[in-house]
C-alpha cells in the first residue's frame, strides 16, 4: 500500500524507528468497580503531535485523558511523559494542563485572574505574570475583556479564555477534553483552525478527546480510535480513512460500503474476492486475507461510479442493481443501489456539471463499478 | 372594494383587539396579585404587630388590664385620640440608655451569638462539604440525618444538653473513667455550655444552605484549579470558599438572627449569670410585667438586628449589579 500520510504535512515521527515517544500508555488498564473503563492499553504519542482520541461516548477517551492529567490512576500499567513515570504524581504537580469540556472557568475571577491562576501558583513573578497574561489575552484575542467575568462573555468568548489559561503555563503537553463540543457548527469550523494554528506557533504536544470525527480528521495529525477501551487503530486521518484497519474503524469514520464474501484467490499483486450477487471483487489492497477466508470489503461511497449502461473497461469490478432512492445534496448526489440480494449500495457523485447526459432516476437498471485499487479488504 | 368594507375593517380589528386588550390587563392583574399576597402577608403578620409593640413601647407602664397607658380608643372622638396619642413619649427608650444593664445584655447577647454563629460554621462546612461530596444515592439519607433531631422537641433536646453537661453527667463520667480527667469538668452554667447549646440547636440551619450551595458547584473548578498547580487546600480556600459565600452568609444569619434573640438555651444551659437579650425581655416582661419597657427592648432588638441585614442586602444587590 502506497504511503497516505504523505498527503499530510511532512511531520511523521512516528514512522521514524529513532524517534523517542514522548508520552507512552504501557498496557494501562482502569476499572471503576466492575467497569472496565480502558483494557490493557498501549499508545505511544509524540512530541510536538496533534494526537486525537476518537470514540463514542463511554469508550474510555476521557478516562485516558483524565489518567494523563493525574485525577484518575491506572488500576494497572503504566504512563510515561518525557522519559517519567507519572505515577503518583499529583494534578498540581504534572507538567499538563488540561482545558476542560466545560470550561471550568472560576466565575468568581475576571479573565485576567483566569489566565494568571495557574502562574501564580508557580510563584512567578507578578511583572512577568502581567506580560504572559498580555500574550496569551492577544493570542487568542480578548485584550478588551480581560476585566470582564466568564458570566459575561458568549460561548466562543469563554472557549477561549480557556484555552488562554490553559496554554499560558506552556505545559509540555496540553490536554483538551471536546474543546469545540459546545460552540455552534459555524464557530467550530473557525475555531479548528485556531486550534491547529495555536499549536503550530506554540510547538505544544496536544492530545485532544472528542467524539466529532470531522473535528479529529481536520485537526489531528494522528487519530486512534477507541471503542470499549481498546485501541481499534491508530493513524494518520488519511490512512483512517482510505485504509481503515478494520469493520469497526470502517463503519465509524465515514460512511462505508461493506461487501461480505470469502477470498477466492490471493498473489502478490492482490485477490479476489467471491461476493453475494455474483460480484466477483479484484483488489489490489487484500490486506492479511488469505484463501478461504470470510472477509469484508470495505469501499467509501465516492469511489463507486453508477452508470446506465455496464463499464466498458474490463478491468474494473461491476454488478447490476436498481436505483432504489436518490439524494441530492447539491454539491453531490448520493445514489442508493439495491442490489439482487437486497444490500444497498451507497454511491456518490459529484455534481461537476450542472446537467449531466447520463440521467439516473428512480428504479432505473443501472451499474455500479469501482477500480481494483479503490477499496479495502477488512478480516477483522 | 365598497365603502361598507372599508368601515367594517377598523371596526372587525378593533374587536378583535378587544379581547386581546381584556386578557392583557388580566394578566397584569394576576400579575400583581402575585407580588400583593407575599406583601399583605408581611403587612399583617409583621408590620401590624410591629406597630403595636412600637406603640406599646412608647406607653408607660400601670396597673391596670392592659398593663400600660394609654389604651388607644375612640370612644372619645377623634380629638380624644389625638390627646392619647399626645401621652406617648420615648422615656423607655431614654430608661434603656440609661441603665447599663440592657447596654450589657445587649452586647453579650450579640457577642455570644456571634461566637456561636462562628463555632455552628467549623462545625457546619465539613459537614456540608462532606454531603455535598458523598455519593448522589446517599445524600437523601444524610440530608434526612440532618432533619431528623427536628422531630424531637426543641426543649426535650436542650434539657437532654443538661444531663450530658452535668458536673455528674454522661460526659464527666466518660472522661473520668477514660482517665483523661481527674475531677469533673464545670461545664454546665457557663457560656462554653451556651456555645454547646447553640450550635447543636442551630447546625441544620447551617448546614442546610451550605450543602444547598456546595452541591451545586461544578467540581470540574477544583479539578481545573488543581491542573493549573494549586493544591487541594489551597483549591479550596481560592476556589470552593469563595464561591461558597452566599451559602455562608445565609447559614451565618440564619443562626445567628435567633442566636441573638435566644431564651431557652442560656436559660437552661446559662445558668444565673449570663446576661442575654432574650432573657432580659422575659424578665421584663413576665416578671416585671412591665410591657412598655420590655417592647422597646423587642423594637431595639429588632433594629439591632434588620439594619446590618439591610445594610449586606444592598451591599450584595450592588455587587451583583457590577457582576459578582
Amino acid at each position: 500500500m502506497k504511503s497516505l500520510g504523505s498527503i499530510r504535512r511532512a511531520f511523521a515521527p512516528w514512522n521514524d524507528p529513532e524517534a523517542r515517544p514522548y508520552i507512552v500508555f504501557d498496557n494501562v488498564t482502569k476499572r471503576f468497580g466492575d467497569f472496565t473503563a480502558v483494557n490493557d492499553l498501549s499508545l505511544k504519542i509524540y512530541e510536538k503531535e496533534f494526537f486525537a482520541l476518537l470514540g463514542a461516548s463511554g469508550c474510555g477517551k476521557s478516562t485516558l485523558l483524565r489518567m494523563l492529567a493525574g485525577f484518575e490512576e491506572p488500576t494497572s500499567g503504566r504512563i510515561t511523559l518525557d522519559g517519567q513515570d507519572l505515577a503518583g504524581i499529583p494534578p498540581y504537580r504534572r507538567p499538563v494542563n488540561m482545558m476542560f469540556q466545560s470550561y471550568a472557568l472560576f466565575p468568581h475571577m475576571t479573565v485576567e485572574q483566569n489566565v494568571a491562576f495557574g502562574l501564580k501558583q508557580e510563584g512567578m513573578p507578578k511583572a512577568d505574570i502581567d506580560k504572559r497574561v498580555g500574550e496569551m489575552l492577544r493570542l487568542v484575542k480578548l485584550t478588551e475583556l480581560a476585566r470582564r467575568k466568564p458570566h459575561q462573555l458568549s460561548g466562543g468568548q469563554r472557549q477561549r479564555v480557556a484555552l488562554a489559561r490553559s496554554v499560558a503555563k506552556r505545559p509540555k503537553v496540553l490536554l483538551l477534553d471536546e474543546p469545540l463540543g459546545a460552540l455552534d457548527k459555524k464557530l467550530r469550523e473557525e475555531t479548528q483552525f485556531e486550534l491547529m494554528d495555536l499549536q503550530q506557533n506554540l510547538g505544544l504536544t496536544f492530545v485532544v478527546v472528542t467524539h466529532d470525527q470531522e473535528e479529529a480528521m481536520t485537526m489531528a495529525d494522528r487519530i486512534a480510535i477507541l471503542d470499549k477501551g481498546e485501541v481499534m487503530q491508530v493513524a494518520t486521518p488519511a490512512e483512517i480513512y482510505e485504509a481503515p484497519g478494520s469493520r469497526f474503524v470502517a463503519g465509524f469514520v465515514g460512511n462505508v460500503n461493506m461487501f461480505e464474501g470469502t477470498v477466492a484467490s490471493r498473489d502478490a499483486a492482490g485477490a479476489r474476492i467471491a461476493a453475494r450477487d455474483g460480484l466477483t471483487i479484484d483488489t489490489e489492497n487484500p490486506g492479511t486475507a488469505e484463501p478461504g477466508n470470510t472477509v469484508a470489503f470495505a469501499i467509501r461511497p465516492e469511489k463507486i461510479r453508477v452508470s446506465s449502461r455496464p463499464p466498458e473497461r474490463a478491468d474494473v469490478n461491476a454488478v447490476e442493481g436498481e436505483i432504489y432512492d436518490i439524494a441530492y445534496l447539491g454539491d453531490m448526489t448520493v445514489y442508493h443501489v439495491r442490489l439482487e440480494s437486497g444490500q444497498v449500495v451507497k454511491a456518490s457523485a459529484l455534481n461537476a456539471a450542472r446537467v449531466t447526459d447520463d440521467p439516473l432516476t428512480w428504479n432505473d437498471r443501472a451499474w455500479i463499478s469501482f477500480r481494483p485499487d479503490a477499496g479495502v479488504v477488512l478480516t477483522r | 372594494m365598497t365603502d361598507a368594507a372599508l368601515i367594517e375593517r377598523p371596526a372587525a380589528a378593533a374587536a378583535q383587539a378587544r379581547p386581546a386588550l381584556a386578557s392583557r390587563v388580566v394578566t397584569a392583574i394576576s400579575g400583581r396579585l402575585v407580588i400583593v399576597i407575599p406583601y399583605l402577608w408581611l403587612l399583617v403578620f409583621f408590620l401590624v404587630p410591629f406597630v403595636i409593640v412600637f406603640k406599646i413601647s412608647l406607653s408607660q407602664t400601670a396597673i391596670a388590664m392592659p398593663p400600660y397607658t394609654p389604651v388607644l380608643d375612640l370612644s372619645e372622638g377623634l380629638s380624644g385620640l389625638w390627646a392619647q396619642l399626645g401621652e406617648l413619649n420615648f422615656d423607655n427608650y431614654a430608661w434603656l440608655a440609661d441603665d447599663p444593664l440592657y447596654f450589657n445584655a445587649y452586647v453579650s447577647s450579640v457577642v455570644i451569638a456571634g461566637i456561636s454563629t462562628f463555632l455552628t460554621l467549623l462545625v457546619g462546612y465539613p459537614i456540608a462539604y462532606g454531603m455535598a461530596r458523598a455519593p448522589a444515592t446517599l445524600r437523601p439519607m444524610l440530608l434526612m440525618l440532618v432533619i431528623l433531631p427536628f422531630w424531637t422537641s426543641f426543649l426535650i433536646r436542650v434539657y437532654a444538653w443538661i444531663g450530658i453537661l452535668k458536673p455528674e453527667g454522661l460526659l464527666n463520667q466518660a472522661l473520668l473513667a477514660v482517665g483523661l480527667i481527674d475531677e469533673p469538668l464545670v461545664i454546665l452554667n457557663t457560656h462554653t455550655a451556651i456555645f454547646i447549646g447553640i450550635v447543636y440547636s442551630y447546625l441544620p440551619f447551617m448546614i442546610l444552605p451550605l450543602y444547598a450551595n456546595l452541591e451545586r458547584m461544578d467540581f470540574s473548578l477544583i479539578e481545573a484549579a488543581q491542573d493549573l498547580g494549586c493544591r487541594p487546600i489551597g483549591a479550596f480556600w481560592k476556589i470552593t470558599f469563595p464561591l461558597s459565600i452566599p451559602g455562608v452568609v445565609a447559614g451565618c444569619l440564619l443562626v445567628f438572627i435567633p442566636a441573638v434573640g435566644e431564651f431557652v438555651i442560656p436559660d437552661l444551659l446559662g445558668g444565673s449569670q449570663t446576661l442575654m437579650i432574650g432573657r432580659t425581655l422575659w424578665n421584663e416582661f413576665f416578671a416585671n410585667r412591665d410591657w412598655p419597657v420590655s417592647s422597646a427592648v423587642a423594637v431595639i432588638l429588632l433594629l439591632l438586628l434588620v439594619v446590618p441585614i439591610m445594610i449586606f442586602q444592598q451591599a450584595q444587590a450592588r455587587a451583583q449589579e457590577q457582576g459578582r
